[in-house]
Order: C-alpha cells, then structure tokens, then sequence
C-alpha cells in the first residue's frame, strides 16, 4: 500500500509539471495579452513614451521578455516556494483573490453534490428495481430532461417563475439590500437564501447523469447469480437490495463520483455568471480573458492536482469497497 | 411438416411476425394479468388458512401437483411448465432431466417463488410443501412467509459456482448469515461455530482460513463445496440442485456428487437434481422425471428409464449418450429442434421430432399411460398398454 502511494505520487507530480507547462504555453500564446493592451492604453496619453517602448519596460517588469521555457521555469521557482504573485486583472495577491471568492463555489457545489447524490441514487435504484414500470418510465424522462436541459435555460425559467412572478427569490447576487446591516448569522442565512436558485439549477442538471448511471449498475447487478443466491437464502427485499446489491453498485459509482471532487472547486461558470455569484468559476472566466498569467496558472495548477488527488482517492477507495482489487 | 401448414389457416402461418400495434395489444394484456396476480400475491395479513393444505401422501416432502408456470412476454405467452405433476418422497433423490429450456429449471424455480417477476407468474396448480407439522401450497403462500422457508427447509444449489457467491463479502460472512436469518437469535461465536463446521463438513481442509477468505480467492471446486455449505447449514428437508456439477470438470464433479450424497443422508434431506447429464442422473437418482418443452413425458424409478426407456424422446437421448462398451462412429442426435413455445398446437410436441409417429399421434395432447405401477409415459404407443393393464 505504502509502495504503491509512493509510485501514485511520483507519477501525480509528473503530470502536474507537464500539466502546468501545457496551460502555461498555451496562455503565452492566446492572442489576448494583458501587456499589450496596458502598453496600448498608456501610449495614447499625452507627451508619454511609444507603444514599443512601454511594451519592452512592461514586458521586463512583468518578466516577460524571456520565451515560454524561461518563462515557465520562472515561475515554477517562484511557484515552488508558495509565490504565486499578484493577479495582473484583480491587482492582489492570486491566493488573497482566490481565498475571496473559492467558498461561494465550494459551498454552492457542496450543497450540490450532497442534494444530487440524495436525490439520484435512491431515485435509480427504485427505477432499477421497478424497471419498465411507470415509476421507471417517469423518473427517466425527468432524468433526461434534466440532463437535455441547457443550464442558462434553466435558469432563466426558474429566475422567470420564482423571481418574477413569484416574487420568492432576489434575481442576482449573493447578497441582499440590507446584507451590512444584518448579524452574522443573519449573513449566512441571506446567502443561502440567494443559493437556492443556483443550487436547485445545479442540481437538476446533474441529476439525470448519475440517477442513470446508478440505474444502469443497478440492473446489472440485480441480474446476477449472487443476487439470485442472496434471495434463495431466504433474505428479505429489503436486505438483498441495501446490502448485496447496492455494496456492488458503489463500485463503479465511486470512480464515476471521483470525478465530481475536482468539479467542486472548479466553480460552475454558467450558472455563476447566469445569477451573479462571485464564485471562482466567475472570476476565473474573468482572468483569462484578461489575459491574467498568475491567476490562470494558479487556478489549473490548483485544479490539475486536485484531479490527482481524487484520482488516488478512487484508486484507494476502489480497494476498500472490492476486495477483489488489491493495490501493489 | 408440408401438409401440416396446409391446414391452417394463412393468418396463423405468418404468426411469427407481430405488428407494433399487435405487440402493444399483448404487452397490454400481459400487464393487465401480471398486476392482478401480484395485486392478489401483494396482499397484507394473508389468513394462513388460504395457504395450508393436506399432502396426499405424508411420506412426500413436495407434490407438484399440475403446476403451470407462464411467462408474459412481448410477443406471447410463453408456458414455461404446463401441467407438471410428480413427487419428491422423504429422503429420496428425484432427478429431472431434459434439454435447454425445457422447463426443468423453471420448476426448481417456482418451488423457491424465485421466478422473474412480474413476467413470469404461477397461474396454476398446487405445489404442496411438508413443513412436518403443517403443509403449505407455495403457489399461494404470501413472500413475507416464503422468505422464511427458503434456505431453511428448501435450499438450492446453482449451476455456477464461479459467479454464484458475492464477491463483496468474506466466504463467513455469507454462510453466518443464512444461520443468523433462520435461528433469531443465536450467538456470535456459535454461528461462527457452526460456519466452521459445516465448512468443514462439506470437505473444505483449512475451514478456519477460509472463513475469512474472498470467492475469488477460491477455486470453482471449493465454491461449489461452499454453496454446499450453505445449503446444508439450516438443515433443510428438500435441497434443489440446479444441474451442480455442469461448471466444474469431471474429476470435481464425482467428488461433489459423492459429498451431496453422503450429507443427504446425514441429514435425511431428499435432493431433486435438475441436469442434462444422464451419467449424474444414472448415479445419483432414485427416481428420474423427463421432461420435453414443459411438460413430463416420462416418469419412473432410476431403474425403469435406464433400463426401459419408453418415450421415443427419452430413447433418443439414452442413444445419444456416449458409452464406453458400444463401438460407434457417430453420436446420435435426435434430429430436428424444440419447437418454438408461443402458441404450441394440442398435440404431442414431439411429434415432428418422433421416430415412431403415427396416425393417432395427430390427436390431442395425450395423457399419461402407465406402463408399470411406477413407471408412465405421455406416449399414444402406450395407450393400449395401459387399457389393458386397467381392463386386468
């Protein structure tokens, strides 16, 4: 076990570096660039100097002027000693920036993942177990709807029926009018109050995704000879679905679920933007096309080893729930 | 076969071919009658009177007693087993042979309410099972009272030892578990006790290593011996054994035969052996049950069907079995197929298939002609046979 962390990590570091170099690069070369556009800015004032003049002093104060290896093994250094400068669009530190705006995502995708999760496996265990009934054929369709649903369309009927016309929900914002005037815990419940809509969005997108996936599994595993053993035991509904059928069922679930992790701290940048929310799906959307080396950097980077690391999650949980895979 | 499709009528020829708007009709059909017998099966607080009833010879753990069993499927119903009658006595081996989809395993299957529902349903017949101190019809008895006899007075051996066990759990604690359902109450280390024993019993060496190992840590063998274990462990009346040896290679299976044989008696349990292999059946059987498309068509003890086959079906498949003193270059197989199971005309299903027909063959369905008090045949060829012995 011990062994096979070391390798897992030797091989995450790799892909973490090469990882980093390719969003690098690719930045370096975006037609959009920061520098170019302040230089172009400041050389239309009065009596200053020339656009190539500011772009060369520029390009050397932001350390530029070197090419995309140079460049890359700049920061890496710099990255390596927990130096991630300041964000070029925000104009503070990247973390300071990232530390601001990270727990509006977090907390939205946590609420998120804990209520799809709630609602899509019981919901495609019962569509498995009643399969072709008209409890399956419903609980399909909405599946599919949920799924085929574009997210701003979602968003803009239930902004339309819960906001307009109802009247229930602010349409914007993570933050009411009175939000300053308000005790701390009157805070907290203000912005909850504002994430139900984005949740109830999210929600509903991913529903259908992981209900089919448990519904699939489901079917599958309720077909085998264990099950049909597990029943000829004598055992109760009840029992062979909770406890030999569904412990079968997690495994493939678990790396499906592995997946959603990283998805946590990537924010949602539709919907963010769609109400508002000054999640990091929002601003990081923002730094890029900004043209914002650091804070894009810092951003990916974050995510890729995030990706790992819920990569060795579903490798390790994999051996927990199977004893038929056992990890060297 | 030519004349035959001249006879019907041309609607019934292309019978094989369903419209959507046909198939939706009987997908209708077929849910308007499976929702009404599991409306009937679903009832709470069943009175136990509905269910009880009387052996017609005590000395029988199970009667089949005309047992239909009929699957609804999208293209018609399919009489999985139709009208099936026999007996398993006490402490007797009662083998039922017959080819793929013949209905054998089907019947195994009802006697355990274990068939795929709501598609397949018992629509008719009784199966009386003695409990000792009470008689139940399994066709009528609710599922909350079913799970309390299966695997505790009838338990049931799979074909497929290799998928059979659940891989998520430890070998112990799937065996402990079947004591703990049917023994409320019993303590932990007994049932540990007990597991080990019973391991031990069914011939596995290392039974305390075992205990905590995983299915796929063992071989198909040790499987088997542990499905064993699991069957026996409650001490059941009746263990169905649902062709137990097919999976596994001749040398595992002479070994797992003898160990059902030899824990049988020391539990004076009866078997019925459901399997394709005349050797298995020739070996273990007291008495043999043929079967052909979902019906018996001959009956009889193990010494009778060897040594007087009667059903042309049943001496084509003794033909067409190798033996080691009969010098042949070729096996024989019985030419021709099963015959589809949708619609199935009232005459002798083998009919095409017999070697021996003749002209009152093109008659209804017959009935059970008994050649011998214990021996019988579905056979016209028999007829006169059994007149006679009547007229005696």
């Amino acid at each position: 076990m011990g062994k096979f962390i070391v390798r897992r990590v030797f091989l995450a570091i790799i892909i973490i570096i090469l990882g980093a170099f390719s969003v690098y690069a690719v930045i370096r070369l975006l037609p959009t660039s920061f520098i170019e556009k302040i230089a172009r800015e400041r050389a239309t004032l009065p009596g200053g100097k020339s656009y190539a003049e500011w772009l060369k002093q520029l390009n050397a104060i932001y350390r530029m002027d070197s090419n995309v290896f140079a460049g890359y093994a700049g920061w890496v250094t710099d990255a390596i000693r927990g130096n991630f400068g300041d964000s070029w669009v925000y104009n503070i530190p990247v973390t300071q920036k990232f530390k601001d705006v990270i727990w509006y995502s977090v907390a939205l995708n946590i609420v998120t993942f804990f209520l799809q999760t709630a609602i899509a496996i019981p919901l495609g265990i019962t569509a498995a177990r009643k399969q072709y009934s008209k409890t399956d054929y419903s609980i399909t369709v909405i599946a599919l709807a949920g799924i085929s649903l574009p997210s701003f369309f979602l968003a803009t009927i239930l902004k339309f029926a819960f906001s307009l016309k109802l009247g229930w929900f602010d349409l914007y914002g993570i933050v009411g009018r009175n939000h300053e005037f308000m005790s701390s815990f009157g805070k907290i419940l203000d912005m909850s109050y504002h994430l139900v809509l984005p949740v109830i969005t999210l929600t509903m997108l991913n529903i259908g995704g992981l209900m089919r996936f448990t519904r699939t599994n489901m079917l599958e595993v309720l077909n085998t000879d264990y099950i049909r053993t597990a029943r000829a035991k004598g055992l109760s509904e009840r029992v062979v679905i909770n406890r030999h059928a569904f412990r079968n069922t997690m495994i493939p679930l678990i790396s499906y679920m592995s997946y959603l992790l990283p998805g946590m701290f990537a924010g949602s940048l539709i919907t963010e933007t769609l109400f508002r929310i000054p999640g990091i799906g929002y601003i990081a959307y923002g730094a890029m096309i900004g043209g914002d080396i650091p804070f894009t950097m810092f951003y990916s980077v974050f995510l890729i080893i995030l990706t790992q690391l819920s990569l060795m999650i579903a490798d390790i949980m994999y051996a927990v729930v199977d004893p038929r895979v056992r990890i060297n | 076969m030519s004349d035959n499709i001249e006879k019907v009528k041309p609607e019934e020829v292309e019978s094989n071919f369903l419209t959507a708007k046909e198939s939706r009709a009987i997908s209708k059909e077929n849910r308007r009658i499976t929702d009404a017998i599991e409306k009937q099966r679903n009832r709470r607080n069943v009175a136990e009177s509905e269910y009880t009833t009387q052996m017609k010879n005590p000395e029988n753990v199970v009667e089949f007693d005309d047992l239909k069993t009929y699957f609804y499927t999208d293209i018609g119903v399919v009489k999985a087993v139709d009208g099936v009658s026999f007996n398993v006595p006490m402490g007797k081996t009662v083998g039922v042979v017959g080819e793929s989809g013949c209905g054998k395993s089907v019947t195994s299957l009802s006697l355990m309410q274990l068939v795929q529902r709501p598609q397949g349903q018992i629509v008719g017949g009784e199966i009386r099972l003695n409990l000792g101190d009470k008689v139940y019809d399994v066709a009528k008895v609710p599922s909350a009272e079913m799970e309390k006899i299966r695997g505790n007075v009838v338990s049931m051996i799979f074909q497929e030892p290799m998928t059979s066990l659940n891989p998520v759990f430890q070998i112990g604690k799937q065996i402990n578990e079947v004591i703990v359902l049917h023994n409320p109450g019993v303590s932990n280390e007994e049932t540990k006790r007990r597991t080990i024993e019973i391991l031990d019993t069914v011939g596995i060496a290392d039974a305390e290593g075992i205990y905590t190992r995983y299915p796929h840590e063992l071989s198909g063998g040790m499987r088997q011996r542990v499905m064993i274990a699991m069957a026996l462990v409650t001490n059941p009346r009746l263990i169905i054994a649902d062709e137990p040896t097919t999976a596994l290679d001749v040398t595992i299976q002479a070994q797992i035969l003898d160990l059902l044989r030899t824990l049988k008696d020391k539990i004076n349990a009866s078997i019925m052996l459901i399997t394709h292999d005349l050797g298995v059946i020739a070996e273990m059987a007291d008495y043999v049950v043929v079967m052909y498309s979902g019906r018996i068509i001959e009956r009889g003890t193990a010494q009778e069907i060897f040594l007087s086959p009667s059903h042309p079906y049943t001496v084509g498949l003794m033909a067409s079995k190798p033996a080691v003193n009969r010098d042949v270059d070729r096996l024989y197989s019985i030419p021709g197929t099963v015959p589809n199971p949708i619609n199935m005309p009232n005459h002798c299903y083998f009919k095409d298939r017999c070697p021996r027909a003749f002209d009152r063959c093109e008659g209804e369905y017959p009935g059970e002609y008994f050649i011998s008090p214990t021996h019988s045949a579905a056979c016209y060829l028999y007829e006169d046979m059994d007149n006679a012995a009547k007229t005696r």
